[in-house]
């Protein structure tokens, strides 16, 4: 009987890890900006996205969706109404989305034919952050209600995200939000961050937004 | 359910590496993760156990390694470790940083195991 220690360093989330390579390289190649919103069920993901595939529509923009549940299709059936091809991914109780689900929903899109893909993730702010799904640009998500101190108690996924959206912006007063705290605590978890003060019902800070994606989509050419 | 997936892979990944070693026991599982890896060590031991029962790697001991967060300080020049995930700031110099280089690593660094001569 002999022991030996036999090194390894193996990735865990290897397999994860290429096919999202692989998705980042149909991406690029295809010329569409993928990006994924995190946040914790509640914030308002999908009132954010259902107003920007509306307006990118109207603005002749290509756009689609992947939305992920653990159960129901209410959200992919709310995005459709904006008229771009959603579809929706059920997990059955897993709490993030990874890349082979997005591998398998994208069969039969022609990524070439479109301009924004956007990829709503399973309400987690946990995690998603482990999962790269082939993204150009995590989008983290924090509503007015939730508390300042969110990013402070989640850093792992706030740190991972390229911007910051901040929503519900209309309830911010009656919610007695401190507007400046919470930007300072993004910043202290992700220092220089692009953050966005939103409002999906009153469309508020939305052009921001616009701006940023058309610029990241033209950085891209 | 995170850490339940992430055993899973760990039994899948061991299991295929101990082709090379036919007939070996595995002892120990080490691992390297970082402290912003959104894994935590109670919840994978606490599902160890029953996710490798009836596997290669049964009744063998899960070693989690957790790593600090490293970033490197422009201004500094050079790497600092993060005494905490509640500030991104230099610990030296308090100026804000950005570019991670130790952290977010999961991985299996290695195992130990028995070979039958």
């Amino acid at each position: 009987m002999t022991t030996r220690i036999v090194e390894l360093r193996k990735g865990i989330l290897k397999k994860n890890d290429e096919l999202a390579a692989g998705l980042r390289q149909r991406y690029t190649a295809a010329g569409v900006l993928v990006l994924n919103l995190v946040s914790s069920p509640g914030t308002g993901k999908t009132a954010f996205l259902e107003l920007t595939l509306r307006e990118l529509r109207i603005r002749g923009s290509r756009v689609a969706a992947l939305v992920g549940d653990l159960e129901t299709d209410n959200d992919a059936r709310r995005l459709a109404a904006s008229g771009a091809p959603v579809r929706q991914i059920n997990t059955h109780g897993i709490c993030h989305l990874d890349a082979d689900m997005i591998t398998n929903h994208l069969e039969g899109w022609e990524l070439g034919e479109l301009d924004y893909l956007f990829i709503e993730n399973v309400g987690n702010l946990v995690c998603p952050s482990s999962y790269d799904l082939g993204e150009r640009a995590r989008v983290a998500l924090l509503s007015v209600t939730e508390g300042e101190d969110k990013p402070l108690k989640y850093p792992t996924l706030f740190n991972s995200a390229d911007a910051a959206v901040i929503t519900k912006m209309d309830l911010a007063v009656p919610c007695g939000f401190d507007r400046e705290l919470a930007l300072k605590n993004i910043n202290e978890i992700r220092p220089g961050i692009r953050i966005f003060e939103t409002s999906a019902k009153t469309g508020t800070g939305m052009d921001a937004w616009f701006d940023y994606l058309a610029v990241e989509r033209n950085s891209r050419k | 359910m995170h850490e339940l997936s992430i055993i899973s892979s760990i039994v899948e990944s061991v299991t295929e590496s101990l082709a090379a070693y036919p007939g070996a026991q595995v002892l120990e599982v080490r691992l390297r993760v970082g402290a912003l890896a959104s894994v935590v060590e109670d919840s994978l031991q606490f599902c160890y156990e029953i996710a490798t029962e009836g596997t290669p790697l049964a009744g063998s001991k899960l070693v989690v390694n957790v790593l600090p967060v490293v970033m490197h300080c422009e201004p500094c020049g050079q790497d600092v470790t993060l005494p905490s995930l509640q500030s991104f700031r230099c610990p030296q110099c308090g100026e804000p940083v950005a570019d991670l280089r130790q952290g977010r690593e999961l991985e299996i660094e290695s195992i130990e195991i028995e070979e039958n001569p």
